[in-house]
């Protein structure tokens, strides 16, 4: 009997393989279809290619000074020149150091928290909301341990930004988890308070509040009280956001089911214990989403501080674009601020999105 | 309810500034802290704005330098608080600076009715147009049926209307937002015309692509004296303020600069002496040491070089002196002598 010798496969018909039929069923499956990936590809080209040529090809990228420049693509050395401006503000240059020192802490604690496996993770957690902040501000201020003191008129630029971000976030969330609490309070004064509080603070535009704090405050306050600027604007915001986070978890309490408030009364927990091991953790998770919306929602709030003259990023921008030195650098200087504040928000978006799935336990739907 | 409550805020408001107000004791503050309270803009070429190292510069920055020089006898113990438009009264109301100096034009509504003080004026400013040079035009009376860019809501918008109304021309608006936004209007040829104060037509000229191609023309339609601002109800702190920039342009006169400053001391004439602290006791009659102008000079310059080196020939504003002379040279500049 002869070995029946099997022939190889033919390979697939051209048109249903590779590249070729990717692009024929998903392209150009119909005369109309065809159209619109003609017009698509032709409305990418010519809004691409300009674009790119511009920010990339035909950029400066070296030089000292406006000559630099030949804007026929961006000029970007002007970026490059006041980058110390649009990240320190006026800090003294002799003192970058300091924040500089931050900076690489703040990434130092961020990072093992974003790791699965980090060891220590809730102490440094806990160390990155109490200890950094008081060694960050330290290290800003200066005037201890033979560190020259910077008043806060002298801060600025991204490093500014942060400041009021970070401490916008870390008040406003346990702040937030109280008032929450509060108005879903059997204790009438104290829900009358929470719903006071929320409702005032959150019926009010930030601006308004950034204003009030600003220029009426100090009217009202006796002659030489006056406190720092920055701090009025600090407590101005941390207000403002701890009322809308309030409501965010208030949203993330009412999602949980009875019956685990009841399951928790039955296991003999009081208020806090039941709060802090059943429900807070459910809720929390639960709005995760809404937190972060919250705090990337913040994060570009913080730039309205320069409606009463502190100096963000975008405001230091601002004042370098009018100088007569770099003419013609507005749309450069937009285009970076905006691209600053797309990082830190799509870190924030990412960070948020892998918390969810760590902590997914079967709620999703 | 609601109007009582309003009316009771109001009634704690105009006592905080009448409190205020009738304050003195500034220079003793200042002298206490070692360092002067100064309000700025948040970025106006040529008067107040960061430099390329990170510091304020500006003929309005210069102007608190030199107070700090009289003062403190340093021109570099100066606090800048950057102020918008909206906010610049009551920080000084409130106390939160000393001496507001953030191209402030001195109006009579605002001498009498906000408990301030007008110590002087630094630079005589006036709503002028840019127009591009190809348009061949040599005056605003040619503008008939032109497109003007405008900033919304300054007083820049009114005065426009009444000029053109004056004098009979049509115009069309365009209104835009920011000055940067409006320059970028005239340059993309939305508006034929760009009026605003003609120090910054000058410092937005800069910024086109080519700045030659566009003049300023020379007439003025508004008067925009700008100058220093101080509380009411501290004549002390007025007077110094007031003689700092008297002394100031009274060195441009006796050619005192910052450079021979120091000679100038032995010089013979006796104007000169006073000035510098080595004949009578002009700086004891202000609270202060005798140098204060010697310092206020030697460490900022006088008034010609404080001028020259914000907004003069050699910068990109490239102003020329014209009003802002002496009154020697044609200009309108007087300062009363110090004697």
């Amino acid at each position: 009997m002869n070995d029946f010798q099997r022939s190889p496969d033919l390979p697939p018909p051209a048109s249903t393989v590779g590249v070729v039929s990717w692009l024929r069923t998903n392209l150009f499956s119909s005369p109309a279809n065809t159209i619109l990936t003609l017009v698509g590809f032709y409305l990418v080209y010519s809004l691409l290619v300009p674009a790119l040529d511009w920010a990339i090809f035909s950029a400066s990228w070296v030089g000292e000074n406006k000559d630099a420049c030949d804007h026929k693509g961006a000029c970007w050395v002007f970026i490059g020149q006041r980058l110390d401006f649009f990240i320190y503000g006026f800090y003294p240059k002799a003192e970058y150091w300091r924040i500089n020192v931050i900076f690489v802490l703040l990434a130092l604690l961020i990072i093992p928290q974003m790791m699965e496996n980090a060891p220590h993770k809730v102490l440094l957690a806990w160390f990155f909301l109490i200890g950094f902040p008081i060694i960050a501000g330290t290290l800003l201020l200066g005037g201890v341990f033979g560190l020259p003191a910077v008043t806060t008129d002298k801060w600025g630029g991204l490093s500014l930004t942060l400041v009021i971000a970070f401490v916008g976030i870390v008040a406003a969330l346990p702040i937030g988890i109280l008032l929450a609490l509060g108005r879903r309070s059997d204790m009438p004064v104290i829900r009358l308070l929470c719903v006071a509080f929320i409702e005032l603070w959150r019926g009010v535009p930030l601006i308004s509040v950034l204003f009030m704090a600003s220029v009426m405050l100090p009217l009202f306050m006796p002659e030489g009280t006056n406190f720092d600027k920055l701090l009025r604007a600090l407590i101005g915001i941390t207000m403002f956001q701890s009322a809308y986070m309030a409501e965010v978890i208030r949203g993330g309490l009412q999602a949980i089911p009875r019956g685990q408030y009841e399951a928790a009364a039955a296991l003999g927990l009081g208020y806090w214990k039941s709060m802090g091991l059943i429900i807070l953790p459910q809720a929390l998770k639960i709005v995760i989403p809404g937190i972060v919306n919250t705090f990337i929602a913040l994060f570009k709030d913080t730039t309205l501080v320069l409606i009463i003259g502190l100096f963000d990023v975008l405001a230091t921008v601002q004042a370098a674009i009018v100088d007569p030195d770099w003419p013609e650098v507005s749309t450069e200087g937009f285009i970076f601020t905006a691209f600053v504040f797309w990082v830190f928000c799509f870190t924030m978006s990412r960070y948020s999105i892998a918390l969810e799935r760590k902590l997914e336990t079967g709620h999703k739907r | 309810m609601f109007q009582k409550t309003l009316g009771v805020i109001a009634a704690a408001g105009a006592v905080a500034i009448m409190s205020v107000a009738a304050n003195a004791g500034t220079l003793d503050d200042v002298k206490k802290k070692g360092m002067l309270s100064c309000g700025v803009s948040t970025g106006l070429p040529g008067f107040s704005l960061p430099d390329k190292t990170n510091k304020w510069s500006g003929l309005d920055v210069d102007v608190c330098r030199a107070v700090a020089a009289a003062v403190l006898g340093s021109a570099q113990k100066v606090k800048f608080t950057p102020l918008t438009a909206k906010e610049r009264f009551t920080a000084l109301q409130s106390g939160e600076i000393d001496i507001l100096s953030r191209n402030t034009t001195w109006t009579h509504t605002r001498d009498t009715s906000l408990g301030l003080n007008f110590a002087g004026v630094t630079y005589y400013d006036g709503q002028g147009f840019m127009v591009s040079k190809k348009l061949g035009v040599k005056s605003v009376k040619e503008l008939s049926g032109a497109a003007v860019c405008i900033q919304a809501g300054t007083t820049t918008e009114l005065n426009l209307a009444d000029y053109f109304r004056l004098h009979g021309l049509k115009y069309k608006s365009v209104v835009f937002d920011t000055s940067d936004q409006s320059i970028k209007g005239f340059e993309s040829g939305r508006c034929d015309v760009l009026t605003s104060d003609q120090s910054q037509l000058y410092a937005l000229r800069t910024k086109l692509a080519k700045p030659g191609n566009a003049i300023v023309l020379p007439e003025i339609i508004s008067k925009e004296p700008l100058g220093p601002v101080v509380r009411q109800g501290d004549d002390q702190w007025f007077n110094i303020v007031k003689w700092t920039i008297n002394a100031l342009i009274n060195a441009e006169e006796f050619g005192i600069t910052s450079k021979n400053a120091a000679s100038m001391k032995s010089s013979k004439n006796p104007g000169i002496q006073r000035l510098l602290g080595t004949k009578d006791d002009m700086g004891k009659k202000l609270g202060l040491s005798n140098d204060w102008a010697a310092n206020a000079i030697m460490q900022v310059g006088n008034y010609s070089e404080i001028f020259e080196r914000n907004v003069g020939k050699g910068t990109p504003l490239n102003i020329a002196r014209g009003v802002n002379a002496l009154w020697s040279q044609g200009g309108i500049l007087y300062a009363p002598p110090i004697r």
